[in-house]
């Protein structure tokens, strides 16, 4: 544990015990709200729009000033990602998930924080997902 | 179910609060399905401690949602094979189309990433017609 618990990984932590609330309030942990908003078709629910919305008002003005420093204020460089191209992995992954997402209304922020339910279904749920990122990474690297 | 005005856009403040505090402290990405995946598939050591530290953190926040408000209500929509089915591939689509609704819906669209949006796009449009289809086509 020595070198672990620094002032990063706090920090790392309490913003994940922050966006975990905020999938809580927001009950995007019930995977029958997601269904909810996904199902255009019937009884449509709304709030899953409105989370992002939500989300997306802070991100949106938020992150560019904040690219705009030089530094994060308690490390060396900003890590954003580099690809640019809108390539076939992300096409066909995109789809995947879109099509597992629909099957079962969960995506993995709100799978990992409904763990706190302790329901088995949220368990084996987030060990097929684990699975289906380990055959990723399996196949990405052969 | 009737919409929660109140809850979804104040549930929204604190996602995109959190995003933004690790963007302006640590200069990471709260893009969850590949921080999970480095933690799970052995990444780079040296992002590991951050990483497993947020996991921890997303999971405490369902915690501490039962200490202070009440019993996280979760209604499941599968069960069984079609769970399993639907775990591995959010996992794996997730994985080679680098995110999910936080990587790219809420942290990808705010950097104006055309990567985000196509990805966006298509996950919510595919979700939408795999609801229908299952939902309404084949029941």
């Amino acid at each position: 544990m020595k070198g672990f618990i620094t002032l990063p990984t706090t920090v790392a932590f309490v913003c994940g015990l922050i966006f975990g609330l905020g999938l809580s309030i927001s009950g995007m942990v019930n995977p029958a709200r997601v269904i909810g908003f996904l199902d255009v078709a019937g009884d449509w629910d709304m709030t899953l729009l409105l989370v992002m919305g939500g989300a997306l008002a802070v991100t949106a003005v938020s992150f560019p000033l904040i690219t705009r420093r030089s530094k994060p204020v308690l490390e060396q460089e900003f890590v954003l990602p580099t690809k640019t191209r809108i390539d076939k992995p992300l096409i066909s992954g995109a789809i995947l998930f879109g099509v597992g997402w629909g099957l079962a209304g969960l995506c993995p922020g709100p799978a990992l924080t409904g763990l706190a339910s302790l329901s088995p279904s949220l368990f084996l749920f987030v060990a097929a997902m684990v699975a289906g990122q380990l055959l990723a990474t399996s196949l990405e690297r052969s | 179910m009737e919409p929660d005005i109140i809850g979804g856009l104040g549930g929204g403040l604190l996602i995109g609060l959190a995003s933004a505090l690790m963007l302006l402290l640590i200069g990471r990405i709260a893009g969850i399905s590949g921080i999970l995946g480095g933690v799970v598939t052995g990444g780079s050591r040296a992002e590991f401690p951050w990483r497993l530290a947020f996991v921890a953190g997303l999971i405490g926040g369902g915690v501490l949602y039962r200490l202070l408000i009440g019993p996280l209500v979760i209604t499941m929509q599968a069960e069984g094979p079609v769970l399993i089915l639907a775990g591995l591939l959010v996992g794996f689509g997730t994985r080679i189309g680098s995110g999910c609704t936080s990587g790219h819906g809420v942290c990808g669209l705010a950097r104006r990433s055309p990567r985000s949006l196509a990805a966006t796009v298509l996950f919510i449009g595919v979700a939408a017609l795999t609801v229908f289809i299952t939902r309404h086509l084949l029941s």
